[in-house]
């Protein structure tokens, strides 16, 4: 780990302020600094902003406000968010381990590096840690990596479960700086890596997520969220399916569906959505539903199994969410 | 050889010994002597472990996981991955466990921190390290003062109501012996007992 200052910052202004000037803002650092020690990260200034006041859940008439600061342990066992939206708590719950999880906060989980073993391997040609150097992962051991929205400069899969919930859901990022707050509906908020992978997402120099917003709805209640993995617990997945589904009279009324493990974003899929909504309910819509769920992909030497699997997962999690009781 | 030497006098004293060029509590324990802190780099933090203040001058990079060991002498947390995936290193944080592993010692001024070494009261051990012992729980013992820390966590949070919830809520420990049943009829064990 390469040397840095460090302080723990005392109000929101002066975070900013640090954060202006370079500083690398941590929260939990369950990834900074473990990419810290690995070298791929190297800040020379760390500002730590624990005891900053973004430690609240509200639920406001119909929408959800989630401070950044919130600990993925904390916002999975709230009451409200376990009524309103199971999709979240079950992500949350299926991610990483209880330790971590007591850790990690729900800003941080957002921005969350991928875990392709080049990006953290600094000997190996990673155009995300080094741009230009190129991808070893391309003609490597790719088994884990994306089959949607790569390019021929990286192919990394997104890490997060709770993003794929928040995508399916349509969150807002609120993030601020000294000049104010901007709100940044999730789907914008990822990039995929296009020619410019070293761009993870829509923050600006400096600024600081300080909370999320998730609007109620009777699909939110009707929700739930499939990961599938190389091993049942404390495992990124191979493919996770985020579903939302309000069925009203045998009819399905809205629907929201996302994957992750499967591409660099977390990945929303209207096209099964699209299949969905209007359509009587039962096994025969859900397969047909998730014949969609692939469309576009590109597999690698290694990953084509998440062609199908993708489809599995989806079609598995619209039945088990739409036959909710 | 005589009687009050124990395998952690030994060890301690052979590390001293050897690597001449380890200086016990030395500000840079755990981190890369390569590149020595600069002025600004290094932080005083106070944290009470296992019911004693600790006043320490550390290195920023320090993770809390090595103040520990290296610099408050508690050696029962171990260290396996360093980068959390093991939980080798599990300890209680504000009454909470975490990974030591995986954050900054500097963060954590005025913490309360539990390790093994502070589970056991007036001498007696805590049920849940007895039922560690009764139910053969661990075979090399690595991994065994995270599990037992993990563990507390696990029953107190709730989360000890069956094997199988057991088994989910006690993943982020892993033993590479494989005591995995062993371990999950001890913190079932205990959690009934409690």
């Amino acid at each position: 780990m390469f040397p840095f200052t460090f302080v723990k910052a005392a109000d929101e202004r002066s975070a900013l302020d640090a954060g202006h000037k370079g500083a690398r803002y941590i929260a939990g650092g369950t990834t900074l600094v473990d990419l810290m020690r690995e070298t791929v990260e190297r800040p020379d200034a760390v500002v730590d902003i624990n005891a900053l006041p973004y430690r609240d859940v509200a639920l406001d008439g119909g929408t959800l406000r989630i401070g950044s600061l919130v600990r993925m342990s904390e916002l999975a066992a709230d009451a409200r968010v376990r009524r309103e939206f199971p999709v979240i708590a079950q992500a949350l719950e299926l991610s990483a381990s209880a330790q971590l999880r007591n850790m990690a906060s729900i800003g941080g989980n957002l921005m969350q590096r991928p875990r392709c073993l080049y990006f953290r391997d600094v000997s190996a040609n990673c155009n995300r840690r080094s741009p230009g150097s190129g991808c070893s992962a391309l003609g490597g051991l790719n088994r884990t990596h994306a089959i949607l929205g790569g390019s021929d400069q990286c192919v990394a899969t997104h890490p997060s479960d709770l993003a794929v919930a928040l995508v399916a859901l349509d969150a807002v990022v609120v993030a601020r700086d000294a000049s104010g707050d901007r709100r940044i509906p999730i789907a914008q908020f990822f990039r995929q890596p296009g020619t410019t992978p070293d761009q993870e997402h829509d923050l600006r120099p400096g600024e600081l997520i300080v909370g999320l917003e998730v609007q109620t709805g009777p699909e939110q209640r009707r929700s739930g969220y499939l990961k599938v993995r190389d091993r049942q617990s404390y495992e990124f997945a191979l493919t996770s399916a985020a579903v939302a589904l309000d069925v009203t009279g045998g009819t399905v009324r809205a629907a929201r569906v996302a994957v992750g493990g499967v591409a660099t974003v977390p990945w929303r899929l209207p096209a099964v959505e699209r299949a969905l909504i209007g359509r009587a309910a039962g096994p025969d819509l859900w397969s047909a539903a998730a014949a969609h769920a692939a469309e576009g992909a590109k597999p690698l030497t290694d990953n084509a199994f998440k062609v199908d699997l993708v489809q599995r997962v989806v079609a598995r999690q619209l039945a088990t969410v739409g036959e909710l009781p | 050889m005589h009687a009050e030497l124990n395998r952690r006098t030994f060890v301690v004293g052979a590390s001293a010994t050897v690597g001449g060029a380890v200086i016990a509590g030395s500000v840079l324990a755990g981190c890369d002597a390569e590149s020595p802190p600069a002025q600004g780099q290094t932080t005083v933090v106070k944290m009470r472990v296992n019911g004693a203040d600790k006043e320490l001058e550390v290195d920023n990079r320090t993770s809390l996981l090595d103040m520990l060991r290296e610099r408050a002498g508690l050696t029962g947390t171990k260290k396996g991955c360093d980068q959390g995936a093991c939980g080798a290193c599990t300890v209680l944080l504000d009454g909470k466990r975490v990974n030591s592993c995986l954050t900054l010692a500097v963060m954590h001024d005025g913490a309360e921190v539990r390790t093994i070494e502070g589970v056991a009261e007036n001498g007696r051990l805590h049920p849940l390290q007895q039922a560690f012992i009764d139910t053969d729980a661990f075979q090399c013992g690595y991994c065994t003062s995270g599990q037992i820390m993990s563990g507390l966590s696990c029953i107190q949070e709730g989360h000890a109501g069956s094997d199988e919830e057991i088994r989910e809520w006690m993943s982020g420990n892993i033993c590479r012996c494989g005591a995995y049943t062993n371990i999950v009829a001890a913190v079932a064990q205990t959690a009934k007992e409690t």
